[in-house]
């Protein structure tokens, strides 16, 4: 994978994620013991980048429905649409709930999210995430549950 | 592997990758990089490079300008000219923030006069403009406006009070694709792109005011208005969540299409459609718009520029002669015609991470310009210098009138958090008699000029390879980060 060398930021024993360096963006790996819990983590993942998710307090509850082809694509379907509503919503997330299943052309996800709109003496920037890419995204199902991609920062 | 026996020494600064190098290449690549440079290029980059030659349509060369570097799909520094007959069209050869740009602010006044009252100019400067990220913005557009401004560009700003009528010669396009087509772009996208308009960005974006610190090319320095010693500002900024929604859209088109057109491609980033498919076109035709979106954005913020000046100093905006030297796009797609084989012929420039620099005597530039070739304005980092320079009739034979864009990290941005305290960075600029505002510590940190690769060396190598040639250099006195 290029030359970017592989430094996970975090390294408890069991971490929810861990991030990688590129050398303009950030790549993140989730980990979960079921899909839905990878998906769940990578959604956190992608907030921790921009702000520290555990001062984002769980005021606001948001649901949604996405329908994607594959499961990569889902991954992909599933952050962008929290990317957006965190634009458009004027809102950080910090907790995530996901339900997965296999629909005739692929899988649907329902999701109900919550978090607080962006106070920013409360919430510090970190990183403003342009985009979901499909740079080394996984979806990894096979023992373990583990997804990976790249934001683009 | 060694890059110096893959790679086959044109001329100095120019490299040729043959076709050998990989099985499906239609043309061989082209890779602008000084002796040094060239051995420290990624093997990654130069695959992109092959890989953007294998596909369909493409003319003369793959292009790796001074400033490549690893991306998704292209290289980042990368250039593609493709067919309008046979080519095709991808989202992968513009990247996320479509119209990505920089824009150059001239003023008659000298550093004697702002310098004391600089750090009051970047606080001004920084509640004028806003940052944009988790807040409202400050204008508020009705339904349907947003359209407006995808399909009008700078254009719609102007005519809604932000900034002067002749602003508009003096930009890219005029501001304005006349390809934009709003109805191609998503409701989504628009949603991103309502509350957003305005605004700066974070990251990489930014507002500087520099001074003249040295002129290169008498002549030119004179048919583009800057003089040593004398005040200008840049402004670096994109289309936003606007275009960035576009792009992730596509994407997700192109996929699908290009499985449907039976495209071979060696890397699924470089997913596209055939030129004269409703794909590519719907596609083009969105990301023009978005383009447009971001010259209104820096239009605007052209405007609130204006304002901070006119409040700090006093005077009126025109009596501080604050003209716009240029605006150009580094993240963009255009038709254009270019001679090929001793042909005009019509083709789809692809430039990720590249600047137009057309050459003397182009119908594009602006008349004032037309003798000299175009601006091509290349920024620094925060602490180092940015160069003005103008196009040339090498990069019209050579790059489809393209040259470098920036300088480009070598640090990632955690390791650059790792290696530097932002509040130590502030002060060390400051130290150097540069004042830095930004929203928080952390971005300092991760934009810190460390992080950053040489851009004296990238110009110098641009400069070296005739792709465009140096006109003068700035340095910074004051930045506001988003």
């Amino acid at each position: 994978m290029n030359n970017n060398d592989l430094n996970p930021e975090k390294s408890e024993d069991n971490p929810k994620f861990e991030f990688f360096d590129v050398t303009a963006d950030t790549g993140y790996w989730a980990y979960g013991s079921t899909l839905e819990e990878s998906f769940e983590n990578a959604g956190l993942a992608m907030f921790d980048v921009m702000t520290d998710t555990n001062k984002v307090s769980h005021i606001i509850k948001k649901q949604f429905t996405i329908e994607s082809e594959d499961k990569v694509s889902l991954l992909y379907d599933w952050l962008e649409e929290l990317l957006f509503r965190h634009d458009v919503d004027f809102m950080y997330f910090s907790s995530f709930n996901v339900n997965i299943s296999p629909i005739n052309k692929g899988y649907k996800l329902y999701a109900e999210v919550c978090g607080e709109e962006i106070n920013s003496k409360v919430h510090e920037r970190l990183n403003e995430v342009k985009a979901v890419t499909f740079h080394l995204m996984e979806v990894n199902d096979e023992k373990e549950y583990r997804v990976s991609g790249i934001l683009d920062l | 592997m060694s890059m110096e026996k893959t790679l086959t020494k044109v001329r100095e600064c120019v490299w040729e990758l043959p076709t050998s190098y990989k099985k499906g290449m239609r043309v061989p690549g082209r890779i602008f990089l000084n002796d040094k440079s060239i051995k420290e290029l990624e093997a990654g980059a130069i695959d992109q490079v092959a890989n953007v030659a294998c596909l369909p349509g493409i003319q003369k060369f793959s292009i790796g300008l001074p400033d490549i570097h690893f991306g998704y799909g292209f290289s980042i520094g990368g250039v593609g000219a493709f067919s309008a007959r046979t080519g095709i069209i991808s989202p992968g050869g513009v990247g996320f923030d479509i119209n990505c740009g920089v824009r150059m602010l001239r003023t008659n006044l000298t550093e004697e006069e702002v310098r004391p009252k600089m750090k009051e100019l970047i606080d001004t400067l920084f509640k004028n403009v806003p940052s944009g990220v988790g807040s409202k913005g400050q204008i508020k557009l009705q339904e349907g406006q947003i359209d407006e401004v995808l399909n009008n560009g700078a254009e719609w700003a102007v005519e809604n009070g932000y900034g002067w009528d002749h602003d508009l010669e003096y930009l890219e396009e005029n501001g304005k694709m006349e390809e934009a087509r709003s109805e191609k772009v998503s409701e989504k996208a628009k949603k991103r792109g309502i509350p957003q308009l305005g605004s700066l960005g974070s990251g990489n974006h930014f507002l500087e005011v520099q001074k003249i610190e040295e002129i290169i090319d008498k002549d030119a320095a004179r048919a583009f208005g800057v003089k040593k010693g004398e005040v200008a500002v840049l402004i670096h900024s994109g289309s936003r969540g606007c275009g960035h929604q576009v792009c992730s859209d596509y994407l997700r088109t192109m996929d699908k299409a290009y499985k449907r057109h039976k495209i071979n491609i060696p890397d699924r980033q470089l997913a596209c459609a055939p030129v004269d498919s409703d794909e590519a076109q719907d596609y083009f035709q969105a990301m023009a718009a978005a383009a447009n979106y971001a010259w209104a954005n820096r239009q605007m913020i052209v405007h609130w520029v204006r304002e901070s000046f006119e409040q700090i100093f006093r005077k009126s905006a025109e009596d501080m002669e604050m003209n716009i030297i240029y605006d150009v796009a580094h993240n963009i797609a255009k038709k254009e015609i270019h001679e090929i084989k001793g042909r005009n012929t019509e083709v789809y420039v692809h430039r990720k991470g590249a600047t137009r620099a057309f050459g003397p005597g182009r119908k594009e530039i602006p008349s004032a310009y037309k003798k000299i070739g175009q601006p091509v304005i290349i920024p620094g980092t925060m602490g180092t210098a940015s160069y003005l320079l103008h196009g040339t009739q090498t990069a019209m034979e050579e790059t489809f009138g393209s040259t470098a864009h920036g300088a480009g990290r070598k640090m990632s941005r955690a390791g650059a958090k790792r290696e530097f305290k932002g509040e130590e960075v502030q002060k060390y600029l400051a130290s150097i008699g540069i004042i830095v505002k930004a929203t928080s510590m952390p971005i300092v940190a991760e934009e810190s000029p460390g992080a950053y690769k040489d851009v004296d060396e990238v110009v110098k190598t641009a400069h070296d390879a005739k792709i465009s040639k140096l006109v003068a250099k700035m340095v910074p006195l004051g930045v506001a980060k988003g």
